[in-house]
Formats: structure tokens, C-alpha cells, sequence
């Protein structure tokens, strides 16, 4: 293993993929990656799959816009065969006026940021999702451009294309330290061996946290198990993933055929990945009420990755202000996967110094400081 | 017999010959092969293609069968009806 790198970016999912891809694409090719198992054996492989426009904050939207644009020209801009990427909508189902009035707001925001979101009535979501049960629908939103696509094949694209512009990467590595000294990073301590370095990138989606303790950085965010499970795969029969904040579901048909489907509840903060008969239970009524034909297939497995909630849900991509040389990327509260591209890219300008292509105000960790945040994003499942 | 002519998973149609070309990018773990070929994610769960995948990675890792980690198995044991357990779940309450 080297034992001296200039970056040391931590986690091997999508984000910490992004950023490395991103750093050699610019010329800096002395970054190692280290990665606690496999890649995606984190949060990125354990999501589901989905890629959306629809929120309810300015940043949200702006980071998962750009990021769409990135994976419709992935696969050329990568040089990757196939990431299963497909655009046939988010339709997303609300239960009473109360939800219509946010989705109205959350339409005209969505709108005046270029996303093509627009509201539709239960018999126009109908149209588009001929299965969907409208009882206890009251409106909708769709907008065509979100879809699906393939987490373990996204990051693969994004590591192979990093791996040839020089970059390294070390799987079964586990942190144990980080080294600081006079408030500036000096290199990490790994199970396998140290490495000297000045900067260090925390990209551990769910136990990032616990990395910045070990550099003495405390990061406003708790993880939370989501559970999802996958059915048998069977022929198309339905095109856009389908989601409600109100009756807590999300469910899409990948283009390999399977459906895949979570929902969330309120558990206690922590790390563990387990899956329970409850989630079991409360999915399986929730989607064969909402989507009933779906009921009739065959769950094959289910599992747990951890949501890495950030107080105001929206990720967290800053350097720290008390130690030099450490970088955040963290908080993205369920949705890192989705916004991926522009982590990389965001994170890669903050590192080298660059104009950043957004304002990054909103995304630094000093945003919290002092405040009590009680405004933030809605539109998590 | 030509490796692109033995199926490894049934399920997911992986060919010992896609298995080769895994290894050779070096993805040598079960959990790696799942993710990238889908191999032992259908509806078997890997009941069928399991112990296969795993004496291909101890042959060509050359290490002993007992020291390469089979896959992490994940309920549900076998494929049940989601309305199956709907409405068990609604008996119960």
C-alpha cells in the first residue's frame, strides 16, 4: 500500500468516486481512495436506484438538475457501455389539500429552475400508471426527466474512469484514525497501514460522522436504517418510479423487470443495517393498496442502508473550518446516490481552489452554527 | 466445453465465461459479482449458483474453499406473495 498520497478521499460509493473522478479529470492524479469492504457496499448500493428533480429546497433542486444532465451523457462522458439509466418520470402522489398546496409550491420552484415538473389530477396520474389506485389520491406531480438508474454500475463507471487517469484505490481498508496536527490533516491510519497526506475527504455516508470525530470535527448529522426490499423480475408494466411522502412509499419496476420499494419510519439514530418483519408487513400493505397488481409478486429479498440526516436535508460539501485540509461530504439525508455528479464536481473546485459552479453558502458546514434549523426539506421518503 | 456455453446463474444468465472476465477485472469477491453481473440475485437467491461462484473464486484466487466468503445471505429464504403477507400481517391484527 502507498504510504503517501496528497488526497485521501474516504468511502467508496458514488460520492467518494465522483470526487476522486472528478480531481484526476482536472489533473490532480495523486488521490488514493479507501473503501472499508467493496464499492457500494455502503450507502450507494443499498438505495434504490431512483434519480429525481422534484424537491422542495432551491439547492436540492439545482444539485439533482445537474446532476441528470451528467448521467443523460454518462455513459459517453465515462466511456462506461451501460449504467441502466432510464427516463420515464417520478409521478408523486399526495393524499389531501394540505399536500397539493407544497406541491404546487414545490412545482413553481421546480419550474423556475428548468425542471419540467408539472401537477396532474388522480385521473391523469392514472393515465400514466394505469394500475395506480387513485382512492385517497388527491393530486400529483410528474415530471419525465427523473427516472432510474443502476448505483453499482454508476460507480463502477465513475472508478474505472478514475482508476485510468491514475487514481488509487484500496478496498478492505478500514479508517481508524485520522492524524491532525496544529489544525492541519498530516495523513489517516488505516488497518492495513498509514499514509501521510494534507488533505483528507470524508465521504463515509452513513458513518461519516464517526470519521469526523476521529478528526476532531463534529458533524451535525445522525444515520437511520431505511429498509427496502426487491421482488421477482417480470415483464414491463410500469414506467416511472412511484412515490408519496404522505402514505410513506416509493416503488419503481428497474429495466432488469424486478420492482424495488422502501418506505421509512421513525427509528432511532444509529448503525445498524438490519431488516425487520415490520418493514416487511407495512410495505407489503402500503403498495398493494397504492399499486395493487404489484402485490401479487414474490418479494426475493430485503435490506437495510442508512439515510445520513443532515438538520436541514440538504448535503453538507465544505472543508472544515478548525482543521485544514479536511473536506465534508456528507448529510444527504437518502438522496447522495442522485446527486453524485455534482458532489464530484462541487467537492473537486472547493479541493483545488476553482470558481465554484454554484453557491456553496448554503452547503457549508458553518451554516449550522448558532442556528436552530427549523426550515428544511420535505420531500424525503 | 466452451465457458460461453455453461450457465453459472440461472437466473440472471451468467456465463461461466462472463465469470472469467470478472475476475480478470478484478472483481474476485462474491459480494463484487453480485453487484456487477447480478449473479445469484434472482428469485434462487444464489441457492442455486452459490457453491459455484464461490470453487470459481477459490480456483482462481488459488486459495482453499473454506477461506473465500460465500454471499451474504438476505431474507426472505424464499419468494412470498406481497399480498401474502398483507393480508397475513391484517389476520394477525
Amino acid at each position: 500500500m502507498k504510504n503517501k498520497a496528497k488526497i485521501v478521499i474516504i468511502g467508496g460509493g458514488i460520492s467518494g468516486a465522483a470526487i476522486a473522478y472528478n480531481l484526476a479529470e482536472k489533473g490532480e492524479k495523486d488521490v488514493v481512495v479507501l473503501e472499508r469492504h467493496y464499492l457500494t457496499s455502503g450507502a450507494t448500493g443499498r438505495c434504490g436506484a431512483g434519480v429525481r428533480q422534484q424537491w422542495g429546497t432551491k439547492m436540492n433542486c439545482m444539485i439533482a438538475k445537474k446532476s441528470i444532465e451528467f448521467f443523460e451523457k454518462a455513459e459517453e462522458i465515462l466511456d462506461y457501455d451501460d449504467v441502466e439509466f432510464k427516463q420515464e418520470g417520478y409521478l408523486i402522489v399526495g393524499s389531501d389539500e394540505e399536500e397539493d398546496e407544497l406541491f404546487e409550491k414545490n412545482v413553481k420552484l421546480q419550474q423556475s429552475l428548468g425542471i419540467p415538473a408539472k401537477k396532474l389530477t388522480p385521473e391523469e396520474a392514472k393515465k400514466i400508471v394505469p394500475h395506480l389506485n387513485t382512492d385517497g389520491v388527491y393530486s400529483a406531480t410528474f415530471c419525465k426527466t427523473d427516472g432510474h438508474l443502476n448505483p453499482f454500475l454508476m460507480t463502477d463507471a465513475y472508478y474505472k474512469a478514475a482508476k485510468r487517469r491514475g487514481v488509487t484505490f484500496y478496498t478492505e481498508t478500514e479508517v481508524k484514525d485520522i492524524l491532525v496536527e496544529n489544525g492541519k490533516i498530516k495523513g489517516v491510519e488505516t488497518n492495513k497501514g498509514s499514509i501521510e497526506c494534507e488533505i483528507v475527504v470524508n465521504a463515509a455516508g452513513g458513518h461519516a460522522k464517526e470519521i469526523g470525530d476521529m478528526a476532531g470535527v463534529d458533524i451535525p448529522v445522525f444515520s437511520q436504517n431505511r429498509e427496502i426490499l426487491v421482488t421477482e423480475p417480470i415483464e414491463r408494466m410500469q414506467d416511472p418510479m412511484v412515490i408519496s411522502f404522505s402514505k410513506n412509499i416509493y416503488c419503481q419496476q428497474t429495466p432488469h423487470g424486478a420492482f424495488i420499494m422502501g418506505r421509512g419510519d421513525d427509528r432511532e439514530a444509529g448503525l445498524s443495517v438490519e431488516s425487520t418483519w415490520k418493514f416487511l408487513d407495512e410495505m407489503a400493505k402500503t403498495v398493494t393498496n397504492l399499486l395493487p397488481p404489484v402485490g401479487e409478486l414474490r418479494v426475493i429479498r430485503q435490506w437495510g442502508g442508512l439515510y445520513n440526516m443532515s438538520p436541514d436535508r440538504q448535503p453538507i460539501l465544505s472543508e472544515a473550518d478548525d482543521v485544514k485540509g479536511f473536506y465534508i461530504a456528507c448529510g444527504f439525508s437518502g438522496h447522495g446516490f442522485m446527486f453524485g455528479p455534482m458532489t464530484g464536481v462541487l467537492m473537486s473546485e472547493l479541493i483545488l481552489g476553482e470558481e465554484p459552479s454554484m453557491p456553496m453558502e448554503e452547503l457549508a458546514l458553518s451554516r449550522f452554527e448558532g442556528k436552530d434549523i427549523d426550515a428544511y426539506e420535505t420531500n424525503v421518503v | 466445453m466452451d465457458p460461453k456455453n455453461i450457465i453459472i446463474c440461472r437466473c440472471s444468465d451468467v456465463t461461466l465465461a462472463d465469470i472469467y472476465e470478472l475476475f480478470d477485472e478484478g472483481y474476485t469477491s462474491f459480494e463484487e459479482l453480485k453487484r456487477i453481473a447480478r449473479v445469484g440475485m434472482g428469485p434462487c437467491q444464489a441457492n442455486t449458483c452459490g457453491k459455484m461462484v464461490q470453487w470459481e473464486i477459490s480456483k482462481y484466487l488459488k486459495k482453499p474453499l473454506e477461506e473465500v466468503p460465500f454471499h451474504n445471505m438476505r431474507p426472505l429464504t424464499l419468494g412470498v406473495k406481497l399480498r401474502a403477507i398483507k393480508e397475513a400481517a391484517e389476520d394477525e391484527e
